[in-house]
């Protein structure tokens, strides 16, 4: 009888979504710091052999996380549906672009010709995009279809992105310039006012009280270690503190790696459904209707009691 | 134009799951998969507290997210407003699933049948492969309301051509109909109740209404 009851509330309030695991969110995570990193790649104009190196790293993590998605889908051969409908689904508008970034940046990889790097960094920033509207379109999961979310996920895979580069470009001193170091710095700010903007817009707007408590938790973390500290370690490079490609590598990496926390915590540990809501209590008899309920939800903004 | 919804009495259901059990016999559907259920909700503070019963499943948005999101246009809105999917072409992408802001979408992966590996022989007659791995969710019984052509009976007054959780329905909470014909039971009971529909302030513009009190 315990196990019934709890089944049944488990459908009632908002409930993890158990649907898209690890696979799946390792497409948002890689891939959208691997197309943010064509474009800084393009935007930056490293050396030929670096300019590879960041092009063939950002073309591994966008095929990567495609493969992962290919692994979870439960009809993995007919794989080439998804071009079936591009007029509003984005995940067919992701397919398309992932193309395009293959193509373009298969040959940037191999000419190394300027405009192919462009239109690959042009294509990379597509598809980022693309993923954060794959998330935002999903109405039945309030933290992705925040309005918020979307710069949220452009901000959090462009300072990936410049992060993965700084990480490349700190194998070589002389490939860092200041406006990297500066770029860098105003992308790991730029992230820490989206996020705290999308975690205000969340919190007046309403979500799941499991949701709130998911993304409030990591809050505190996600701020010193993907944005203090890393820009810390950037102004003490700037200042001309010894060891900067130490310093240099060690920033962009913790702008990577919390930017996949980031992702990995949206996209499983945040994710919860919007669950079933009651407007009106049914009036029964000689008695007076009761309260509106909506299981699992403390704020109640656009709901119409 | 016809546009098909259901009503449902929320003052008339008393939670016995009949509609639950005739949709699962209708629709073949695996073992833990409701398309049609029934939740049992408590509302308000003790002493002052109200049980509910609330059926849910598909509410055929008119405006579906599910079919906005659908990679591989599996999900389609029918002229007559039913939400439908072509197990043919669905990847199992699950992308309708997070879309829908109604839970009204399962994914089985692995076929199970009540009773382990082996189906018994009831289940094995009626079991689709190509419902695994792939989305599946309450169609209205679309292929009774297809016979109305054919036949010449009505949805919502003919139980031939009626969805298999109103004819089952005890309590006659439940209603189907063409929303669109003045005459039609839906839409008379709609126009002498008030009723709402969940989540409208997400716009998908939900094709099952709530009927709470009188007018």
């Amino acid at each position: 009888m315990k196990n019934r009851a709890k089944r049944i509330a488990d459908l009632v309030a908002p409930r993890q979504q158990r649907n898209w695991d690890g696979r799946a969110a390792s497409n948002f995570i890689a891939g959208g710091a691997g197309g943010s990193l064509l474009l800084f790649a393009a935007l930056v104009g490293l050396e030929a052999d670096a300019t590879r190196t960041a092009i063939l790293l950002g073309l591994v993590l966008i095929g990567g996380g495609l493969t992962c998605v290919w692994f979870e889908i439960g009809r993995p051969w007919r794989a080439l549906n998804v071009y079936r409908h591009f007029a509003t689904s984005w995940m067919t508008r992701e397919a398309v672009v992932a193309l395009a970034v293959f193509a373009a940046g298969g040959g940037a990889f191999l000419t190394v010709w300027q405009p192919l790097v462009v239109l690959a960094g042009i294509m990379g920033l597509a598809f980022l995009y693309s993923q954060a509207r794959i998330l935002s379109a999903n109405k039945g999961i309030p933290t992705w279809r925040h309005p918020r979310s979307v710069p949220l996920m452009v901000a959090t895979g462009l300072a990936e992105g410049a992060g993965f580069l700084a990480c490349v470009a700190s194998m070589s001193s002389s490939l860092i310039s200041i406006w990297i170091l500066a770029g860098l710095i105003a992308l790991i700010a730029g992230r820490a006012v989206f996020w705290k903007s999308y975690l205000g817009g969340l919190t007046a707007d309403g979500a799941p009280d499991a949701a709130l408590k998911v993304l409030g938790g990591i809050d505190s973390r996600f701020v010193v270690f993907g944005h203090v500290l890393p820009a810390l370690a950037l102004v003490a490079v700037l200042a001309g503190m010894p060891g900067r490609a130490g310093l240099i590598f060690v920033a962009g990496l913790m702008v990577v790696a919390t930017g996949w926390f980031l992702k990995f915590t949206l996209i499983r540990r945040a994710a919860f459904t919007q669950g079933l809501a009651i407007v009106h209590s049914p009036v029964r008899g000689r008695g007076a209707g009761g309260a509106a309920a909506k299981p699992g939800w403390t704020a109640m903004i656009g709901f119409k009691a | 134009m016809t546009r098909y919804v259901m009503s449902i009495d929320l003052r008339r259901c008393v939670g016995c799951q009949t509609c639950t059990a005739a949709c699962k016999g209708a629709n073949a559907t695996p073992p833990g998969v409701q398309w049609r259920r029934v939740l049992d909700v408590e509302t308000g503070e003790f002493p002052d507290v109200q049980r509910i019963f609330l059926p849910g499943a598909c509410m055929h948005c008119a405006t579906p997210p599910c079919e906005e999101v659908c990679p591989t246009r599996a999900t389609t809105q029918r002229a007559d407003g039913v939400v439908n999917i072509n197990y043919h072409l669905c990847i199992g992408c699950a992308n309708c699933v997070m879309a829908c802001p109604f839970d009204a979408r399962t994914i089985v992966h692995k076929t199970h049948f009540s009773y382990g590996d082996q189906p018994l022989p009831s289940e094995s007659i009626r079991f689709d492969p190509e419902r695994v791995a792939v989305s599946m969710k309450c169609n209205f019984c679309k292929d009774r309301i297809d016979e109305a052509a054919a036949t010449g009976l009505t949805p919502g007054i003919h139980p031939e051509v009626t969805p298999a959780c109103v004819n089952s329905c005890i309590s006659g909470a439940m209603e189907f109909g063409d929303l669109d014909d003045p005459e039609s039971n839906v839409s008379r009971l709609l126009r002498e109740t008030q009723h709402y529909r969940m989540h409208e302030e997400l716009g998908t513009e939900p094709g099952v209404y709530y009927i709470w009190n009188q007018s």
